[in-house]
């Protein structure tokens, strides 16, 4: 394989990456500060992917449709949480996962009545859809890119967000004692709705952004849902580096997996044998890399307890 | 009688009685949705075991239900086009007897569990959740990726598998042959509740500290419930398979493990004849709502999330009163 | 003087900055209670889940009937016959009295792993289970569910379901907590007796209980073992006067 290919799927590795680390962060934030297990996360994915949909289709501007996708699921998020989530804070886990997997079914139904079963395109604006030429003579699409470039801007973002602002400090002080920050006279239910609906706003962002590589339809949010699951377990739940370097890792073995592994087995098996083995074998990949990581660390690379 | 218990009685006859009037009336469809109750009713009881007494909120036993699946599906694909299964280092072929096949879903849903179960357990609470339904994934994509036995289309096998003595395409008696086994695994599970890995399993549920303290290992005794749970589950998939004469990556997937978890709740976590209230009231909706509306999905979800938020003790605990019985 | 039945070697545990317990040395001998007292955060806890299990040491060990359990599991060393009761009451609440007393008898005869028969219908577990309850005056409420049990009966509970395992040693971490004045009176005439089953090593606030009880104290003070002797050496003890007596006559 040349270098100019591998470094192209890294780069796609990358991009896969940081979109699942905009899912883990708002699903590891929410689970480190409320104690809740959110399964409904990828509808707010879908949400998002939808609304962005919808209003490019309406105004033919993506950037409308990109704050449209934030928007659209922030407010769902918090609509959610003031009416049904906070109901669960004090519940436990199984009762988490059955009201949100309730969620799921009543969003994913409901939007397949709104806008049917067939899939919508969100298209790429003309300016990004080329490629751009990287150092190396690597051609690389400018899209894919921005994605990359925005996620690590939030990355960044979220960090500072967390390390110095008032409401990272109170969303820190909720990880480690939830009634001391009730004690310090903090709005409680407050912080709850606003952290619920910052990880929603991510999640729509996401799935806004992926939209317009794929295509928007209902239930891409739960196979996008269990791989953050799958980073956050690796990373250790509560922990935001944790999700980034997941989700890196999570992107990189995916793809690169895909594309490396037939080619591995190839060297010594039948092309046709090879094919089924190494694709097979890619699409466990990422479990058998969590699979490892527990065996070791129980609780994630960087999770406490 | 305890109020439960005469609940129970009615819903363990409440199946034959259906089955029979539907036979009378003949009405095959009826017949087969009770075949379907009865079966999807065996794999919440093998989740209940893991759930409700052993408090393992597994999101990821749709893998045991397909293993079991596939287990009647391989085999019956090699015996449907004459080809072995294997030939190097021993010949095995393909099988169209369902008591062969029930044996191998069993011990490869067990072997499943068993190495899912050890993994997953080394966690507990929300990483066990996800973790589990991880598992179901990975099963799910391999499912998919996998060409020799369909992929994403599945396989369809032409014939119903046999039992020695009963014609299996007549629906009432592939009715029995479910109802049996749901019967025979309910008593089991009824006497393994009572029995001392019951009490300790359950006494792990509720202080894992204690039991260790006793000097019992609760690691143990979940891997065994969680592998007994994943071996009944897997039977039923066996039979849901054999039910559709088809099966499919489907049956991996998240959305089944969320609906065998959906049985397990509606009829109330934890009672032994929960699953079969709420598989029945499952089907009964599907068929209800969904002559309604396409979209009855939407009702569930909303049924479900009123069951969670006010009505904890599902169907039965709404009944017999909030309370599981106690010897 | 007979070999000690427990033996701990300099346990040191320390959590980030805080060191819990600092180079612990006690010994446990047949027959005797051997009291641990000290203020609050001295580190009494923390020991005895070092020497139960579940808490690693970051240095010492932990020597039982002559062999060293120190990397034992807390399963392993139950087994072995460390029986232990809670600070606070760690019982399954959701099962009867009696069925917690069975719970305990079914670890010490390890018979679990049986599927099909009726654990309570089982007349040896069930006698176990029952003559244990009745040493501590709980066989009147063998029916009753734990959760609707008072304070007071969990603590007793507590001690009966140590008593199923038939421990050789018993390791108690403040029994008397909210027993009242009628109760502790009761459980220390019962502990007087029980030392001559299995030595106990007692963890106790009430100081007249373990007046009357120990025939050792030690007194342990930010994680370090200051004195040990008896109860008049321990009264008459300056730096425990000082550091521990002195602190709660001020109160």
């Amino acid at each position: 394989m040349s270098t100019i290919l591998l470094i192209e799927q890294v780069l796609n590795g990358l991009q896969f990456g940081v979109m699942l680390f905009l899912m883990a962060a708002g699903l590891t934030l929410i689970f480190g500060v409320m104690g809740l297990i959110n399964l409904a996360h990828g509808s707010l994915y879908m949400i998002g992917a939808f609304a962005a949909a919808a209003v490019a289709g309406a105004t033919g501007s993506f950037l409308l449709a990109i704050i449209a996708s934030l928007a659209a699921a922030a407010a769902a998020g918090a609509l959610v949480e003031l009416v049904v989530i906070r109901r669960l804070y004090d519940r436990d886990h199984l009762d988490q996962v059955l009201a949100t997997f309730a969620l799921i079914l009543i969003f994913s139904e409901g939007t397949r009545w709104v806008f049917g079963s067939f899939p919508l395109f969100l298209d790429i604006p003309a300016a990004l859809s080329g490629p751009v030429m990287l150092p190396g003579g690597i051609q690389y699409p400018a899209y894919r890119l921005l994605i990359i470039a925005i996620g690590l801007l939030i990355a960044f973002g979220l960090f500072q967000l967390i390390a110095k602002t008032r409401i990272g400090i109170q969303i820190r002080a909720g990880e480690s004692d939830r009634e001391m920050i009730a004690a310090l006279g903090v709005d409680i239910s407050k912080l709850y709705t606003i952290v619920f609906a910052l990880g929603a706003g991510l999640a729509g962002l996401a799935g806004a952004l992926v939209g317009a590589i794929q295509s928007v339809q209902v239930g891409m949010g739960e196979p996008v849902l269990i791989l953050a699951f799958v980073v956050i377990v690796i990373g250790g739940i509560g922990s935001i580096k944790g999700a980034l370097v997941g989700a890196l890792l999570v992107g990189l073995t995916d793809t690169l997996g895909g594309v490396l592994l037939p080619g591995f087995f190839a060297t010594f098996m039948e092309p046709s044998a090879a094919t089924a083995v190494g694709s097979s074998l890619a699409s466990m990949s990422i479990y058998i890399l969590m699979a490892g990581v527990l065996l070791f660390r129980p609780t994630g690379l960087y999770g406490t307890a | 009688m305890t109020r439960e218990s005469l609940i129970n009685t009615a819903l363990f006859l409440m199946l034959p009685l259906t089955a029979g009037a539907a036979w009378m009336l003949d009405e095959p469809f009826i017949i087969t949705l009770a075949t379907k109750v009865a079966i999807l009713a065996l794999a919440g009881v093998g989740l209940n075991i893991a759930l409700g007494l052993g408090g393992l909120v597994s999101l990821g036993h749709a893998a045991f239900f397909g293993i079991g699946g596939y287990a009647m599906g391989i085999l019956a694909h090699h015996a449907q086009n004459y080809t072995p299964l294997m030939e190097a280092p021993f010949l095995i072929e393909g099988t169209n007897a369902m008591p062969i096949i029930w044996l191998v879903a069993v011990i490869a849903g067990a072997l499943a569990a068993l190495a899912i179960g050890a993994l997953s357990l080394r966690t507990s609470g929300v990483y066990f959740i996800m973790i589990t339904l991880a598992f179901g994934q990975m099963l799910y994509y391999f499912a998919i990726s996998w060409p020799a036995y369909g992929g994403e289309d599945g396989l369809s096998i032409y014939v119903r598998n046999g039992f020695p003595g009963l014609n299996t395409l007549d629906p009432v008696q592939f009715f029995a042959i479910a109802f049996v086994i749901l019967a025979v695994t309910l008593f089991a599970a009824g006497r393994l509740a009572a029995s001392a890995f019951g009490l300790a399993l359950s006494a792990a549920r509720q202080n894992a500290v204690r039991v260790e303290t006793v000097g019992l290992s609760p690691y143990r005794l979940r891997l065994l419930a969680f592998v007994i749970s994943g071996a009944i589950t897997a039977l039923a998939g066996a039979l849901f398979a054999d039910l559709n004469r088809f099966v499919s990556p489907t049956m991996f997937s998240w959305q089944m493990s969320g609906e065998i978890m959906i049985f397990v709740i509606l009829g109330g976590v934890g009672r032994l004849y929960g699953p079969v209230a709420g598989a029945a009231l499952f089907i009964l909706l599907e068929h209800v709502l969904g002559g309604l509306s396409d979209f009855w999905h939407v009702y569930l979800g909303i049924l479900l999330l009123l069951v969670v938020l006010f009505a904890r003790g599902g169907m039965i605990g709404s009944l017999a009163g909030r309370e599981v019985a106690h010897d | 003087m007979t070999e000690p039945l427990l033996d701990i070697r300099g346990l040191t545990k320390s959590f980030g900055a805080l060191v819990a317990t600092d180079d612990v040395s006690l010994t446990l001998r047949p027959g005797e209670i051997h009291a641990l007292i000290g203020p609050n955060g001295a580190g009494k806890s923390t020991l005895i889940k070092q020497i139960a299990g579940g808490l690693p040491s970051d240095a010492g060990e932990v020597w039982f009937a002559g062999q060293n359990v120190t990397k034992l599991t807390t399963v392993a060393r139950s087994r072995a016959g460390l029986g232990r009761t809670f600070q606070i009451s760690s019982l399954a609440m959701e099962f009867t009295v009696l069925q917690n007393a069975v719970l305990g008898a079914l670890g010490q005869r390890g018979t679990i792993w049986r599927f099909f028969s009726p654990v309570m219908k089982n007349p040896e577990l069930r006698a176990a289970a029952m003559a244990a309850l009745e040493r501590v005056g709980l066989a009147d409420h063998a029916g009753t569910r734990t959760a609707e049990l008072s304070h007071g009966q969990r603590r007793l509970l507590e001690v009966a379901v140590a008593l199923t395992l038939k421990p050789r040693v018993f390791l108690m971490d403040e029994p008397m907590a909210g027993l009242g004045a009628e109760g502790s009176k009761g459980l220390t005439t019962f502990l007087d007796d029980l030392r001559r089953e299995a030595p106990i090593l007692l963890v106790e606030h009430d100081m007249d209980a373990v007046f009357a009880l120990a025939d050792r104290i030690s007194v342990l003070v930010y994680g370090k073992v200051i004195a040990t002797g008896t109860a008049e050496q321990i009264k008459s003890n300056r730096d425990v006067r000082e550091a521990y007596l002195g602190e709660e006559e001020a109160l």
